[in-house]
């Protein structure tokens, strides 16, 4: 059970982490799980670590970069930002997600007899 | 190419990884310091704050292991983790380690050393360009070194559309006749004439100078030559400058015109065991044909043309040719081969024979080792039941123990290339043996690859059946101490029993293999020769171009064979043109008066000889008389004969005192026995012998002397003996005719030595591995033994009960392997000699030698079972 909600899970978190920095610009990890947190309404609670398996992947696919900063409480922290490999992995993804979720809100559309209500 | 990306950042990942930990310690440490200042502001107690924001984050020590995994190459991680577990392990026990690192170097060594002499002469295109198009044009009809005449080649040569060229080589080349002088020592050199597109057609290019032109191969065109690289290096320091200058051979000016390259060895191809100094031009034209049955002929195929059909063209051609020189008596009767077909052809099956030999002892190294390793895994069982409690999986234990034995065959495979480089090394400075490239033979890269997929089937194949026996392994009643070597159980001795049977059953086939080809060799060298090669001693002393009438040469015969005769510790002495097994050339003969059909007509091989050469080869007179001095041009024309030509014109009647056609009428005066002059394998045929005063059809005189001397001071007395008659006879230049017997037999005796190795050391494997499988078995029947012992079991028939259960597994191996023999040895009868295929000496000692052998490996565990003190054994847990 746990397997397929990761599964579910990496493929979307790509995608968050995209667009939260696509649209953020540059942030520390900290940043990036706090904000898709609260957009995914407590979804990805359990484990914040987690967002570093993500950005170390998207980081070695050259779709987002690190640099290393200070962070507000003076801390060393790697801001990450979006690259334009990024950018176009973004809109790749987000126009598949779009189809999947039209097929799927088409599909939970049926009704029984095979027509859409 | 993102995979490739991803896999590139990955590998620099990995190799940056103590830096990588420490980034993400850093922002795991912000992190943390976040969610804590997040969770004070929301009112928590620092203390609960952090408790929260340890929970949030998750377990940091498996986060660090994944984010390794995720960026890193968990597989190098885990195969890392195997080796260090497995370098500790081995180091723990290093006498295992070393055994088994040793018999897997010795099985590695082995196949590699077979593999690259395989390699080279089976696998390997012979090193010339496009080998595979280069064919070999035997003469059938010319006994025995398939030679053609001269016209036939150049008939053909017009009249074949199969072959691009033909090219010839003059096959009667006589060993050390050419008698280098000038600067330095003289010394006697062996030219070989080769005709003039010779290099061309095998795509020899010269090293330095070029290679003969039409000119310098016409008849009467001043003489010149071609240097062997070694020659060019030994005499003439690799100096460019002698292209151009002229040497004295057999005092005549000679011009050099080129050298040959390093990577060409006429010898290792042609005719192993010799060598070649130069090569002059051979021209192809009326005078060389005159000479008769004298070219060796190789072609180079034209493209796309296949060898059949190019056979069923010389067919006709052969045909055709034959008939219209009928009246010049020789024929052509062209087999073509494949040049490689030709040159290792005849050592196929015995390598073939080596590489199954070979095989079977790896099979036995992997068996004995296999059982080495299942005996450890019971010693092994509780660290390998405290990895399984703390949570190693299967696989990750299969994994662990394939480890081991990979590294086990790695380090034995380094070692086995050692032995391989050393192994043929030694190999290739055999110059005594008369095995075709083997001067060539080396470990290079495809052996090298070889060597690597050995040490990894080797170690997959031993370790697995151990590594699958692993998790069989009961944890809890291990770890509880409770182990009475019930684990593995039944199934357990079962296996080791079969690889133990496995090993004695190879052992057998190896072993009767061997056996029947050391019996082959030893009938081999039984061999009654129809000569006596001991203490013969023999020189080349043909007389220099002073001695340019028959008189004479006679007189200088005369003269070394008396100053000789008369130095001391020489018994008898006389000439030959050619010795035994070195060569030989065959002529047509008939008595006066008798007819014979063409393909009918009697030939024997001839030998040009003086008195007292029969009596010092050692050649039996059967009847009649020897030559004499007094057998010169002037006296009578006379002949010897051996018995199987006088059997052969004359059946039935005295051959003393017929007549023979040669040279126009020689009387037979004396009748011999037959001489192995071919192959000490081969019956000699029909043979005769003219006195060397009574012809001119001799192109070496061979000096050869029975003496009680030692070789070296033979050399020293017969020269200053001869210093009168020729100041310049090297001591260097003395061989035994022994030597040349010797070579005669050393492919044969090189099979037989390989082959006895392997069986040795397949039978000591076999032993440990049944001396392993009965100490095992005591040790696990410790208490059953006391408890008979105390019931009263004398020790002896505890010995008897335990040597009898290794005789048992003896048995059954030797059952099926004598089985296997029988079909086996079947396929070896070409390389038999003497003995058959089912020669009963060798299975009987087959089964002798293993059935003491499992004795002596039972004796000890029994011995020790049978001193076991009943008490300690029934309270020992």
């Amino acid at each position: 059970m746990a397997e397929t909600k990761s599964e579910i899970l990496q493929g979307t978190l790509d995608l968050m982490v995209l667009q939260t920095l696509s649209a953020m610009g540059p942030m520390h990890g900290y940043g990036v799980a706090r904000r898709i947190e609260q957009l995914s309404e407590n979804a990805l609670a359990v484990n914040q670590g987690t967002i570093y398996l993500c950005l170390i992947r998207l980081v070695q696919k050259k779709w987002i970069k690190a640099v290393w900063g200070t962070s507000e409480n003076n801390r060393k922290a790697k801001f990450y930002s979006i690259t334009k490999a990024g950018q176009k992995q973004l809109r790749i993804e987000a126009e598949g997600w779009e189809r999947v979720s039209g097929v799927i809100g088409r599909l939970l559309q049926l009704t029984p007899g095979g027509k859409t209500s | 190419m993102s995979y490739l990306n991803r896999l590139v950042a990955r590998v620099v990942a990995w190799l940056r990884r103590a830096e990588l930990d420490q980034d993400l310690d850093h922002e795991l440490q912000t992190h943390l310091s976040f969610l804590i200042e997040e969770n004070v502001r929301r009112g928590l107690s620092p203390e609960e704050a952090r408790r929260e924001a340890r929970l949030r984050m998750g377990n940091i020590p498996s986060l660090r292991e994944a984010h390794r995994e995720t960026r890193g190459l968990p597989f190098i991680d885990t195969l890392l983790q195997d080796l260090r577990y497995t370098f500790r392990i081995l180091r723990r026990d290093k006498g295992f380690a070393f055994f088994a690192i040793l018999i897997v170097a010795l099985g590695i060594g082995a196949s590699t050393i077979v593999f690259s002499v395989l390699n080279t002469l089976l696998l390997r295109p012979l090193p010339f360009k496009d080998a595979e198009r280069l064919v070999w044009i035997a003469n059938k009809k010319s006994v025995p070194e398939q030679t053609t005449q001269v016209a036939y080649i150049l008939d053909t040569r017009r009249a074949s559309n199969s072959f691009t060229e033909l090219a010839a080589y003059f096959a009667y080349y006589n060993i050390g006749d050419r008698k280098l002088t000038g600067d330095g020592d003289p010394e006697r050199l062996t030219g070989l004439p080769v005709s003039q597109n010779f290099f061309h057609v095998l795509g020899v290019e010269p090293q330095a100078g070029r290679f003969f032109n039409e000119d310098e191969c016409r008849i009467d065109s001043p003489a010149t030559v071609i240097l062997t690289d070694s020659l060019w290096r030994r005499r003439f320091a690799s100096n460019p400058d002698i292209i151009g200058k002229t040497l004295q051979l057999n005092g005549q000016p000679v011009r050099v015109v080129g050298v040959t390259p390093a990577s060409f060895d006429f010898t290792s191809v042609f005719a192993p065991g010799s060598r070649i100094d130069l090569f002059s031009p051979f021209p192809l034209t009326p005078e060389t044909d005159r000479m008769g049955n004298t070219s060796a002929v190789i072609g180079r195929l034209k493209p796309g043309v296949t060898l059949e059909s190019a056979q069923a063209e010389f067919d006709i051609l052969g045909t055709r040719f034959s008939a219209e020189h009928r009246s010049n008596g020789n024929e052509f009767q062209p087999i073509l081969t494949s040049l490689k077909a030709h040159v290792t052809g005849r050592l196929r099956l015995a390598l073939i024979v080596l590489a199954c030999a070979v095989g079977l002892v790896m099979i036995i190294v992997c068996a004995n080792l296999s059982n080495l390793l299942l005996a450890r895994n019971t010693t092994r069982q509780k660290e390998i039941a405290i990895r399984v409690a703390l949570g190693a999986g299967r696989r990750r234990l299969i994994r662990q123990m394939l480890t081991e034995s990979i590294v086990l065959s790695g380090a034995g495979a380094v070692g086995g290339v050692i032995l391989a480089i050393v192994g043929t090394r030694i190999l290739t400075r055999l110059d005594a043996i008369k095995i075709p490239l083997l001067t060539n033979v080396q470990v290079d890269l495809g052996v090298l690859m070889f060597t690597l997929a050995m040490a990894l089937v080797t170690g997959l194949t031993f370790g697995l059946i151990p590594a699958l026996q692993v998790p069989a392994i009961r944890v809890n009643e291990t770890l509880k101490d409770n182990n009475r070597g019930a684990s593995g159980g039944r199934k357990h001795s079962w296996l080791r029993s079969s690889l133990v049977v496995t090993e004695i059953t190879l052992a057998c086939l190896l072993l009767v293999g061997t056996g029947l080809l050391i019996r082959s060799f030893l009938r081999v060298l039984d061999v009654d020769l129809g000569f006596q090669p001991e203490r013969l001693a023999t020189i080349r002393i043909d007389p220099s171009s002073n001695y340019s009438t028959r008189a004479k040469r006679n007189a200088y015969f005369d003269e070394a064979l008396r100053l000789v005769q008369n130095t001391a510790g020489v018994e008898a002495c006389g000439l030959t043109d050619v010795l035994p097994l070195e060569g030989d050339r065959s002529w047509g003969v008939a008595g006066v008066g008798q007819v014979y059909e063409r393909e009918n007509y009697p030939e024997a091989f001839v030998r040009i000889v003086s008195n007292g050469y029969i009596k010092t080869m050692g050649i039996p007179l059967l009847a009649g008389r020897d030559f004499t001095e007094r057998d010169t041009e002037t006296s009578e024309q006379v002949i010897i004969i051996n018995d199987t030509l006088a059997r052969r014109l004359w059946p039935g009647q005295n051959a003393i005192g017929q007549m023979v056609t040669q040279d126009g009428g020689r009387r037979v005066v004396g009748v011999v026995g037959g001489v192995r002059h071919l192959t000490v394998e081969q019956e000699s045929g029909s043979e005769m012998y003219l006195p060397i005063r009574q012809t001119n059809d001799f192109s070496a005189v061979e000096l050869v002397v029975r003496t009680s001397l030692p070789q070296d001071s033979l050399a020293t007395t017969v020269r200053s003996a001869l210093k009168p008659l020729d100041p310049n006879v090297g001591p260097k230049e003395f061989r035994s005719v022994q030597q040349l017997v010797d070579k005669a037999t050393s492919p044969r005796r090189f099979v037989v030595m390989m082959l006895a190795g392997f069986s040795g050391f397949a039978l000591i494997l076999a032993a440990l591995g049944i001396y392993a499988v009965i100490s095992y078995s005591v040790q696990q029947r410790i208490q059953e033994i006391g408890i008979r012992m105390a019931l009263g079991a004398s020790a002896r028939k505890l010995q008897a009960h335990i040597i009898l259960q290794t005789l048992s597994l003896a048995g059954i191996g030797l059952i099926i392997g004598l089985g296997g023999s029988l079909i086996m040895t079947r396929s070896l009868a070409a390389l038999l000699f003497g003995v058959n295929a089912y020669d009963p000496a060798s299975f009987i000692g087959t089964v002798i030698v293993l059935v003491a052998v499992a004795t002596i490996a039972g004796y000890f565990p029994a011995r020790r079972a049978s001193q076991i003190d009943p008490i300690n054994a029934l309270r020992a847990n």
